[in-house]
């Protein structure tokens, strides 16, 4: 595949993730910080965002396995999350974890554990989006291309 | 005089580039912040907490404030909610040191509780930005540092010039966040249910000096 067609299905891709809600545009905030003497800080901090996630997803499962639930402990735990994820411009993650915050309030152990799986869901996907938005790139790169800004008007 | 980003202002390659401290203990967080500040022309050091950014001013009771490290922070960014001592906490024990009480102190926080902007006004911070923090905010602030150092004297006390809504209490779950009005459009115009920024208009009265008026920040 030539870098132009490349290019391209990046530009599409991205344009889907956007439209799909999974990032917003905190995540163009990063693309833009990004520069020569910088080549991979989305890279980089997209790799910490994933580090930190499954730590707070393991952290939250623990706590929320425990028989007596310390929901102060959980809610810090989702508040974390929810920092980093909007952070980067997870949007999906960080509004899952906005509802999992409310019902760390009413301290619902039923509600807070589908919060959970909800949260874990949409963690996974959006991991998933990225790995393969920032593989597109390194083609990109890789075969001597540059990366297209993101372009949202319309 | 006009000042757009701090190197502008400052003589290029000079030793006097902002220098600015930043705090949070999020990783993913520090390393943006990091990315902002010197994409706008500032030496940045950041630290995971309150007791480490005492420890690096000198001001954690050991001896020797003054001539610390020879490097004189210009302005403290400080996340709110961290373990252990608070951005809050942080910002009163800064204001309440003779030699560093000077300094200004920034506020990022990414809930936007009424009550808690105001106390951190009240006990002396600059600014309080709502997260997640963009290029802009970054750049008004330098804009606002250097003026103030430009400018002594004609401080006219702290302003807030423009704070972002997220209505994080709505139990808004998986569908998108409150949108007000739309950002101004720029070139990679932000898309999607992202929450964008809008003017405060204060409930404050006009009168009192710790809450000016708000203006076009962009």
């Amino acid at each position: 595949m030539e870098v132009g067609q490349m290019q391209r299905r990046l530009v599409d891709y991205t344009k889907t993730l956007f439209m799909e809600g999974f990032l917003d545009a905190q995540f163009l905030q990063l693309q833009q910080l990004q520069d020569e003497s910088n080549p991979d800080f989305v890279v980089e901090v997209v790799s910490l965002f994933f580090d930190d996630s499954e730590k707070l997803l393991n952290d939250l499962s623990m706590a929320l396995d425990q028989p007596n639930v310390d929901f102060k402990k959980v809610d810090a735990h989702v508040h974390q999350l929810k920092g980093s994820s909007s952070s980067i411009g997870a949007q999906r993650v960080k509004n899952a974890c906005i509802a999992f915050r409310n019902f760390c309030e009413e301290q619902n152990i039923d509600a807070t554990l589908r919060c959970l799986q909800q949260v874990k869901h949409e963690y996974y996907l959006v991991k998933n989006k990225l790995e393969t938005l920032l593989r597109l790139e390194q083609q990109i790169v890789a075969a001597g291309g540059s990366i297209p800004a993101t372009e949202m008007g319309f | 005089m006009e000042a757009a980003a701090a190197a502008d202002v400052l003589p290029s390659g000079s030793s006097q580039e902002l220098h600015v401290l930043a705090v949070d203990d999020s990783y993913v967080d520090r390393k943006v912040i990091e990315k902002l500040l010197k994409i706008s022309s500032c030496k940045v050091t950041a630290v995971e907490s309150g007791a480490r950014a005492l420890q690096f001013l000198g001001l954690d009771g050991e001896k020797g404030s003054l001539g610390f490290d020879g490097l004189k922070v210009n302005l403290i960014m400080t996340d709110y909610s961290m373990p252990g001592m608070t951005g809050y906490e942080l910002l009163k024990k800064i204001k309440r040191s003779s030699a560093f009480r000077e300094i200004p102190v920034v506020i990022m926080s990414s809930e936007n509780i009424l009550t808690r902007i105001d106390s951190c006004l009240e006990e002396g911070a600059e600014e309080f930005l709502v997260k997640p923090v963009k290029l802009s905010d970054v750049r008004r602030l330098m804009k606002d540092c250097v003026m103030r150092g430009e400018t002594e004297g004609n401080n006219a006390g702290r302003r807030v010039d423009k704070r972002k809504f997220e209505d994080d209490n709505h139990t808004s779950s998986l569908s998108s966040s409150s949108s007000l009005t739309p950002s101004p459009p720029s070139t990679t115009a932000p898309f999607g249910g992202d929450v964008a920024t809008s003017e405060l208009v204060s409930s404050s009265p006009p009168h009192s000096s710790k809450r000016a008026k708000l203006h076009d920040g962009d």
